[in-house]
């Protein structure tokens, strides 16, 4: 394990432990974008240059723009802060706990493949127009119903956005 | 035991490109004024120094020593962290333009820009599209509702205008097939045959690229996030002395680096014309060395680029002082019913072109 990757990984543990902990709203989602920050230097460790800018630009750049664009309009105060009751603590502490045993369980038995000394490994593999063919080729029906969805997406938002007849807002 | 990397020539072509960065920034407030001063028909600043040259440096003493004032209820930490974080994010992206092509000394080349990566494009992009959290951060931490409503603005703003940016980046990946800004300067450059700018392939792009770099860069006319006339000043109204200063630098590198990505994106960046032929010429009737003569096209072709660039720069400035600016309404109109769907067609327009191999 190299120290760089030991570093990403202090940050990105502490960094998410910070979004949880801290108690203004604002500052949970500059620790959420410090935490793609490490998660974009495991991808660049990982030699996916593509992945890692896309990280960037999608989340920290976009996703965690709006998210602290709604924050900011919500007045969240300590003494408006919702308490909940006791039980949906412990139900959500049970729920969280239990993905926790299930992600453990799905990855203790995981073999390390392709590290960088291994002969069959392919430094060019997260390269943009590997994943290009790879997605056009391979995955092309999943790409493009994945981009349906977003097509369908986008229309919703333009009927919500559209401007009834006879309304005004100037 | 971490490997520090070596201190080569990569570091010195950051550090030349920081300190330009700064240089630039500078006389840009100078230049703003002067240019103002020729458009409104008046003298400008000519006080300090000779024409007034010195006047970046008298700024600079006033707002190091201007008070500094945090206002009442404001986080103390993030009304901090905002310029830095404007000031950051400004810097950054011009690690990865190329600023010329290669020098050789000897047995040694070296390429004149930062870093060469296969994602320069997107290197540029997620910088850019992370510019805005130094506005949002600032204007929130103020405790201000002007302030805040400014850095609301500057988010949407953001958010809408980077997609119309990235769908007209699109069409030139299209013919460019990379996304390193250096192999898409030299494919605009061919020795020995026809090869034009991209502005001549990509017009409409180049419009909407621009009509996007200034709303990017917060400039007149989309500059909504700190119009005075509604908001005070903006995101910025509760800022004074350097963090006020960091903020309007920021703004002005953000400016040099958008006429940077410009000029090396539509017009050829560091290529200009004939230099294959003055190469040859060079080394054929006038007897230089190979290596010699390309150093040579290398400097001139550095020149040219920062020619370019200060083209573009005093584009953004004479568009300041000549339109009015947006309301609101409008500007979301322009970029999300003009700008994207102008954008798609330009994608299209460009996909036909290419398979019908007008273009390549």
């Amino acid at each position: 394990m190299s120290p760089l990757f030991l570093f990403l990984a202090f940050v990105a543990l502490l960094s998410a432990l910070g979004v949880v902990f801290a108690k203004n709203p604002v500052h949970s989602v500059l620790f959420l974008i410090l935490t793609f920050f490490a998660l974009s230097g495991h991808y660049l460790l990982l030699n996916a240059q593509f992945l890692a800018a896309v990280n960037i630009i999608v989340y920290a750049g976009a996703i965690m723009v709006l998210f602290l664009f709604v924050i900011m309009f919500l007045n969240l105060n300590v003494d408006t802060e919702p308490h909940k009751p006791a039980l949906a603590k412990i139900a959500a502490a049970i729920a969280g706990g239990s993905l926790l045993v299930i992600l453990v369980a799905a990855l203790k038995d995981v073999q390390p493949t392709g590290a960088a000394t291994d002969a069959s490994f392919d430094s060019q593999i997260g390269m943009v127009d590997r994943l290009g063919l790879v997605l056009y080729q391979q995955y092309l029906l999943p790409f493009e119903l994945a981009s349906v969805l977003f097509l369908v997406a986008m229309v919703g938002a333009v009927m919500l956005g559209k401007r009834e007849a006879g309304e005004r807002n100037f | 035991m971490i490997e520090l990397p070596a201190l080569g020539w990569q570091s010195i072509v950051i550090f030349v490109v920081f300190a330009l960065s700064l240089l630039i920034a500078t006389y840009c407030t100078y230049a703003e004024r002067v240019i103002a001063a020729f458009l409104q028909d008046r003298v400008g600043p000519d006080r300090a120094g000779p024409y007034g040259l010195l006047q970046p440096l008298a700024d600079a003493v006033k707002m190091f020593t201007k008070e500094e004032f945090f206002p009442g209820g404001a986080n103390k930490a993030l009304f901090i962290f905002g310029p830095c974080l404007a000031m950051i994010t400004a810097l950054m992206s011009s690690a990865v333009i190329p600023f010329g092509n290669n020098v050789s000394f000897g047995n040694n080349s070296f390429f004149l820009q930062g870093i060469e990566v296969n994602i320069g494009m997107l290197w540029v992009f997620g910088v850019v599209s992370l510019g805005v959290y130094g506005v949002m951060i600032g204007g929130w931490a103020s405790n201000n509702k002007f302030s805040l409503l400014g850095a609301v603005r500057a988010a949407s703003q953001n958010i809408s205008y980077e997609l119309a940016m990235g769908m007209s980046l699109i069409a030139v990946l299209m013919m460019s097939g990379t996304l390193s800004l250096r192999e898409i300067t030299l494919q605009q450059s061919v020795a020995g045959e026809w090869q034009f700018w991209n502005i001549v392939k990509q017009p409409l792009g180049f419009i909407i690229f621009c009509v996007c770099a200034f709303a990017e860069t917060n400039r007149t006319p989309f500059d909504l996030p700190e119009c005075e006339t509604e908001l005070v000043g903006g995101y910025h109204t509760e800022y004074s002395s350097m963090k006020l200063g960091l903020y309007l630098f920021a703004e002005y590198i953000n400016i040099f680096v958008a006429s940077a990505v410009m000029s090396v994106l539509y017009f050829g960046g560091f290529n200009f014309p004939f230099q294959y032929e003055l190469r040859d010429w060079l080394v054929s009737s006038q007897g230089w060395e190979l290596a010699s003569a390309q150093n040579l096209i290398t400097v001139l072709g550095t020149v040219g680029l920062f020619a370019k660039i200060f083209g573009f720069i005093f584009f953004f400035m004479w568009v300041r002082w000549t339109l009015p600016r947006f309301r609101y309404d409008q500007l979301m109109r322009l970029g999300w019913t003009i700008l994207i769907p102008l954008a798609v067609l330009n994608i299209l327009i460009t996909g036909g072109l290419i398979l019908f191999g007008v273009i390549k």
